[in-house]
């Protein structure tokens, strides 16, 4: 590809897009994982329980933090494109961008703050 | 991405603003709370509103993820059309079966 045709890639905007389609991506790997652990509650709580206890380690819940931002600014990241598609275009969409990252930076942080 | 699977897309995401809201709040709660698998069975157990609640969710994102899966194939790998369509619809079944599984468990066990 050109040079022309990969400049582009340098904006923040255009960071903003893969960021949404990373994290999507990232959620979509995820969730199966995460709808599985939830259905070991089956047959009672004693494997949820024994999952619970293994989840209360420093790496995972480092993790946990993870998918928390991942959830916060892939939400924030579609509420950006809805926006875009269905209301009048308006300057700003950079620093809404950034606002998004940091909003969803900050939730992830107070997470685990809040974990450890 | 054709037209139709534009508007699933989006619906579906607008209809999940709310639906992540509440569940990032639920996972901030759960978290603070310190809860045991008793706890979280003790609050969701034959509740018709968890239930409902996580039922749309699960219907939800298993049909916002699959569509978006398949749009990532599609641009980004050496799929055809069809094999991308056919992988997302994979996922989107192995979403809602195991999803729909939480949720009974979680609820009406």
């Amino acid at each position: 590809m050109s040079a022309a045709g990969t400049k582009h890639r340098g904006s923040v905007l255009w960071l903003a897009a893969m960021v949404h389609r990373l994290s999507g991506l990232a959620l979509a790997v995820f969730l199966p994982v995460h709808f599985f652990v939830l259905g070991l509650s089956f047959h009672g709580g004693a494997k949820l329980d024994a999952f619970l206890r293994w989840s209360d380690r420093p790496l995972v819940k480092f993790a946990e933090g993870g998918l928390v931002f991942l959830l916060t600014i892939h939400l924030l990241g579609g509420l950006r494109v809805l926006v875009i598609e269905n209301l009048d275009w308006h300057d700003g969409q950079k620093r809404l961008a950034m606002l998004a990252a940091s909003v969803s930076a900050l939730v992830g942080f107070v997470f685990l703050v809040r974990m450890f | 991405m054709n037209v139709r699977l534009y508007v699933w897309q989006r619906a579906t995401a607008a209809l999940m603003v709310p639906f992540v809201l509440v569940h990032i709040a639920v996972i901030f709660y759960a978290t603070r709370q310190q809860m045991t698998a008793a706890d979280i069975l003790s609050r969701t157990h034959g509740s018709a509103v968890w239930a409902s609640f996580y039922g749309a969710f699960v219907a939800a994102v298993s049909i916002h993820a699959s569509i978006g899966v398949r749009n990532i194939l599609t641009e980004w790998s050496p799929l055809p059309d069809r094999a991308a369509g056919w992988c997302a619809m994979l996922l989107g079944i192995v979403l809602a079966l195991l999803g729909f599984h939480a949720v009974v468990a979680l609820v009406l066990t």
